[in-house]
């Protein structure tokens, strides 16, 4: 099998064409070193877990002590970073009198939610919720809608901490969800998750807000794209909670904006705006992505020109030879 | 003859009888119907460029009756709801109004866009071929200089164009273009000043300004240098391929009547046909979904239109290299990108009839075409070339891509950086090795028979006959040597 | 009005599949010697011929099955035309069917006249001879007639310089008022930025130190100042004090560590409209930063606007800022630098 292979290797190599030896010798190792590398960045795993079990009112007060003596959220005593005594970036609440949005909770929950977390979140996110440097953030104080934003929206868990969350599919069913964020509410605390009503808000206040705040990052149309440092996902999968939880929390690497900048019938009208990106008003035909002038230029090329030039094609001859 | 067969005979005689008693042109009409022109599909490209501008004159004549070139400001009370009560030009008004009240307006205003992305990629792919085949040698240099020169004014003609409208996306654009301007050395602050009349965004009169260039005076330009182009043509009479009976001295081809004028009437409503159809069907420049520009405001993900992305490509691989000397700003960044390259690129395309006549020593005439594989090392060059500017353009508009394979932006641009430079070499000696086997060869690489022909010697030893590479190889395996692949056409073997 | 992609995009598709099968079937029968019972021989593609050196030829085709197909096509063609007018009259704005009537109408005409160009008229090869270009003899009596003009002329260089210096001289008068144009270059130097304006955001409204939060950013305008001037649009953020390294010049620039920039990329004029804060020390090696999203040049605040990444020459213009009695911000001064693009005395005033 392998003599069969290195045959059939050398026969490519050696066989003459129009592209030198040496320039196929390349190609086959660069694609050999690329596959080998891929093959070598092995996923990382995920660390220890175990930790001792507790009830969940004993670690609500554990972590009540450990907070009360260290002060606010404080760099847990590793090497000096690039921030340091930065205070984490804790999410905006809802605002006063403005709609919130409340999760189901009972006691079964908590409880549901506790080994849920042991198994899954500790091992990052520290058995009492207090993060891990460089690794994970601290959970105290986050309250309902950054756990609810990362999990419905399948950003957490997360394999590789180094890596950015990316949206996929949730890990957890819903009843999981809220069993979490019972667990993390109760025992971490936080302000309550916030909310919106796309149908109270208007889209003309909802473009308006996107493209003063938001459409910098996220595309006009919420189509997406980059920072220096990060991708910036496209908006067309999320639904109006989590656009609320997004622009109050301020997830990853994305600022946040507070009842004061973003009030409720703005949020409302981003909300209604983000929704209304999934089928934007296309007036024009086929929209291709409403992400401007690349696929014009691809269509321009690819299809207009190319049947242009297959007319030309049967219009006129080939060369004639001899 | 029929009936209305013998009315039109007689009508066209007394047409022509009427005009000729006035104007005298038959001498001219003559040499027009009997005109040749070569056969070959490769020369329709130039027309195809010809009728996307006669198009977008068409639509722009429409366009330019219902667009208003004012910055003045307005509140919009429009049909589009997401635009209520916002501030905006009247200019973007004025667009939004053919968007969505006048009838047949939005197709119009699609057509005029695809068809200036077709124009430009029509002439580029003309600008191909007529240098992949030499057609730019003596006595051509001139046509091709003025082809040139009709590229650069339809690359500004296009840019001017969709910055009219005042969106979001094209006033980014034309910030970029202040940023470019001003970066000229030491004139560029007042040449910006006399463009916008002041310090960006410039003036009310801007736009009505940028109007008069783009509706009159380079659309004028065009038109005349058309006009030069096609009389030049026609005074040298196309170039040709090599072929049976084809010589330097002659033109073999069909004439103008009756059956190219159809065809290329043909060419100039297929042309038409499919600018009116993804006119009709693939929105292009939704610019009710930008909203309008303001200075403050800008989006990710912008680009420009692709004949202008070159530039773009450029503008974000540079280094932050500004030298400074005595405090006087020497050359401003956006210098190497937005004008220097754009400048070296048009520069060696102007220069290169020259160079090539100073590097070959042929200044003869010459009328038959190369194939691209006559000619390695010019096909080389021009390859690598043509991949160092794709390459540049690549880099510009393909961040969301090598996002989605999970390479980091910085780390891209750095390895770029390098790499413009070093795969146009790569290409270079690929193109030539490939030209010259071809040439050797004689035979197309994917589908021309690329065998070996072996006989078996009277000592029993099997010698080799032919090979693709020594000797002219058939272009289909001879009689009899592969199972099942008789030929009706084929040769027998020498 | 808004019609949904679902529907075009798959009906494209089909429309799509259809031209290309029309296409590949027209290829075929174009490409195939013509049908009908006069087929003509064909072209000249003899092997080993070479004998005869000339090309040329004529074919009359007779083929009656395309001067129906050409007859059938402009009927169809015209049929297409009337539609679109209908189209246009009832339903007006419909850009698709719009679109589609009058494609459909211009493919039809294009190719009957195809047709007709290839298999219908008669087809010909024709040898036309070159014009030889350069003639000698009639160049050599235009070099004569030209200097006959200058017969008798003695002073033909002081004419010959004097007239030179005179077009040039007349043409650089006529260039001259282009300069009207413009003002002098020393407007751009301009910001409508002084001590004492307030910041506004976009409707109007006043900032309060109080409402500029932490990890979020905001755009501010200077109170009854042209938001449209280059030099108008603001950055504000607020950074821990911890954060912040401003050089000894600008130590009191950022009060209660509320910072103001420019709005304006100085690379080439972009609005800087992203903004990274991460969250916290724990998951992001980052600092704060700005990032223009034209050619991704990035800033950070907390070093006064240094350039990070990207080709832009100059660090972000920053703006002092104080916080009055009512607690609202106001500009404490002008700029560092100037703003917007470099130019060539953008670091001279």
């Amino acid at each position: 099998m392998i003599s069969a292979m290195r045959r059939l290797f050398m026969r490519w190599l050696t066989r003459p064409g129009w592209t030198p030896r040496w320039l196929r010798l390349g190609v086959a190792l660069a694609l050999a070193s690329i596959v080998l590398v891929n093959l070598a960045r092995a996923p990382a795993s995920s660390g220890a877990a175990g930790s001792a079990r507790q009830s969940s009112e004993q670690l609500a007060s554990t972590i009540r002590s450990v907070t009360a003596r260290a002060g606010p959220l404080k760099d847990e005593g590793g090497p000096p970073t690039t921030l340091p005594n930065a205070p984490a970036k804790s999410p905006e609440p809802p605002g006063p009198g403005n709609p919130t949005t409340t999760f189901p909770t009972s006691p079964q929950l908590v409880a549901q939610g506790m080994s849920l977390y042991e198994n899954g979140c500790s091992s990052c996110h520290g058995t009492l919720l207090q993060g891990m440097h460089g690794v994970a953030p601290s959970l105290v104080g986050v309250g309902a809608g950054p756990v609810d934003f990362y999990l419905s929206t399948g950003r957490m868990p997360l394999d590789n901490p180094r890596e950015e969350p990316q949206r996929s599919q949730p890990a957890y069913s819903r009843t999981d969800i809220n069993a979490l964020i019972a667990f993390i509410t109760t025992t971490g605390g936080g302000p309550p998750a916030p909310a919106a009503n796309p149908a109270q808000g208007s889209l003309a206040t909802g473009f308006h807000q996107f493209v003063d705040h938001c459409a910098g990052c996220h595309q006009l149309v919420g189509r997406g794209g980059l920072v220096i440092g990060a991708y910036v996902p496209d908006l067309q999968s999320a639904t109006a909670l989590q656009v609320a939880e997004a622009v109050r929390m301020g997830p990853y690497l994305m600022p946040h904006f507070d009842a004061t900048q973003i009030n409720q019938h703005e949020l409302d009208s981003l909300a209604r705006y983000v929704l209304w990106t999934r089928h934007p008003s296309n007036n024009g035909g086929w929209g291709i992505y409403n992400i401007g002038p690349i696929p014009e230029g691809i269509v321009a090329w690819f299809m207009a020109l190319a049947a242009l030039v297959l007319v030309a094609r049967l219009i006129g001859e080939r060369m004639k030879t001899e | 003859m029929s009936p209305i067969g013998r009315a039109v005979h007689r009508r066209f005689e007394r047409g022509l009888r009427y005009t000729e008693q006035r104007l005298g042109g038959a001498p001219v009409y003559k040499y027009l119907l009997r005109y040749v022109f070569p056969d070959h599909w490769s020369f329709l490209l130039g027309e195809i460029a010809l009728y996307s501008f006669l198009v977008l004159v068409a639509t722009g004549i429409f366009l330019t009756l219902y667009y208003i070139p004012s910055a003045h400001e307005v509140t919009y009370h429009g049909a589009y709801p997401l635009l209520q009560g916002q501030q905006m030009s009247e200019a973007y008004r004025s667009v939004l109004d053919i968007t969505f009240n006048v009838p047949a307006g939005l197709l119009i205003r699609q057509v005029h866009h695809w068809a200036a992305d077709v124009f430009i990629a029509s002439i580029v792919l003309h600008l191909v071929r007529i240098f992949f085949t030499g057609a730019y040698r003596k006595p051509r240099d001139i046509n091709y200089y003025i082809g040139l020169t009709m590229l650069l004014l339809a690359i500004l003609e296009g840019f001017a164009g969709y910055s009219l409208v005042d969106d979001l996306l094209s006033g980014m654009g034309l910030a970029i273009a202040y940023g470019v301007a001003l970066s000229i050395p030491f004139i560029g602050g007042q040449l910006s000043a006399l463009i916008w009349g002041g310090q960006f965004p410039g003036t009310d009169s801007f736009f009505s300004r940028l109007e008069i260039v783009h509706v009159l005076l380079i659309p004028a330009a065009l038109a005349t240098l058309i006009g030069a182009h096609l009389a030049i043509i026609m005074r040298q009479h196309h170039s040709q391929f090599p072929g049976p009976g084809r010589k330097e001295r002659n033109v073999v081809g069909t004439p103008t009547w009756p059956a190219y004028a159809l065809r290329s009437i043909g060419l100039l409503l297929a042309v038409a046909a499919v600018l009116f159809l993804i006119g009709g069907l693939i929105q292009i420049n939704p610019i009710w979904q930008w909203g309008p520009y303001h200075p403050y405001l800008s989006e990710n993900g912008a680009q420009p239109d692709w004949y202008i992305g070159w530039l773009i490509g450029a503008l974000r691989l540079m280094p932050n290299f500004e030298p400074v000397v005595a405090g006087h700003t020497v050359l401003p960044n956006p210098f190497w990108g937005g004008a220097l390259f754009p400048l070296v690129v048009f520069g060696v395309l102007y220069a290169w009839p020259a160079l090539e006549r100073r590097f070959t020593g042929d200044r003869r005439r010459h009328d038959l075409l190369d194939r691209p594989r006559d000619r390695p090392t010019r096909t080389a060059i021009g390859a690598a070339f043509l991949s160092w500017v794709v390459i540049i353009f690549a880099v510009g508009s393909t961040d969301r891509l090598f996002f989605r394979l999970h390479i980091p932006y910085t780390a891209m641009i750095h390895f770029w950086r390098g790499g413009v430079w070093v795969l146009p070499v790569i290409v270079f000696f690929i193109t030539r090795s490939g030209a010259r086997a071809l040439k050797r060869s004689e035979t197309h690489p994917l589908r021309g028979w690329q065998g070996t022909i072996v006989t078996r010697g009277p000592d029993g030893e099997p010698r080799i006959l032919q090979t693709a590479e020594n000797t002219t190889a058939p272009r289909e395996p001879p009689a009899g040597t592969v199972p099942g692949h008789d030929h009706p056409e084929q040769k027998p073997t020498p | 009005m808004s019609d949904s992609p679902g529907g075009p995009s798959r009906s494209l598709l089909a429309r799509a599949l259809a031209i290309l099968v029309t296409i590949g079937t027209a290829w075929r029968v174009l490409r195939r010697k013509p049908l009908g019972p006069e087929a003509p021989p064909a072209s000249s593609r003899e092997p080993g011929g070479g004998a005869n050196d000339d090309p040329s030829e004529r074919t009359v085709p007779g083929n009656r099955l395309a001067e129906n197909l050409v007859a059938a096509l402009l009927v169809l063609g015209a049929g297409c035309a009337f539609a679109f007018i209908a189209i246009y009259i009832v339903l007006q704005t419909n850009t698709q069917l719009l679109g589609l009537a009058m494609a459909l109408a211009l493919a039809c005409l294009a190719a009957a006249a195809i047709i007709a160009g290839k298999l219908v008229v008669p087809q010909e090869t024709s040898v036309e001879p070159r014009d030889r270009l350069l003639d000698e003899s009639a160049a050599a009596e235009v070099v004569e007639i030209v200097e006959a003009g200058g017969e008798g002329i003695s002073r033909r260089g002081l004419l010959t310089g004097a007239s030179g210096l005179a077009g040039a001289a007349v043409l650089g008068a006529a260039a001259a008022p282009l300069a009207s144009l413009g003002p002098p270059a020393r407007s751009l130097h301009a910001s409508p930025w002084r001590r004492g304006i307030r910041f506004v955001d976009d409707q109007g409204h006043v900032y309060a130190a109080a409402d500029i939060q932490i990890a979020s950013f905001y755009t501010a305008l200077p109170e009854g100042g042209d938001a449209d001037s280059l030099g108008a649009g603001l950055l504000v953020i607020r950074l821990p004090q911890s954060m912040i390294h401003l050089p000894a010049d600008r130590r009191d620039w950022a009060p209660e560590g509320i910072m103001a920039f420019s709005k304006i990329c100085p690379h080439a004029a972009c609005a800087i409209n992203l903004y990274r804060y991460p969250l916290d020390e724990s998951t992001a090696d980052d600092p704060p930063a700005f990032t223009c999203p034209c050619h991704y040049s990035t800033f950070t605040p907390g070093d006064g606007g240094r350039l990070v990444f990207g080709p832009a020459g100059r660090a972000l213009p920053q703006l002092p800022v104080m916080i009055d009695s009512d607690g609202n911000l106001r500009a404490a001064g002008g700029f560092d630098e100037d703003i917007g693009p470099s130019w060539w005395s953008v670091r001279r005033t």
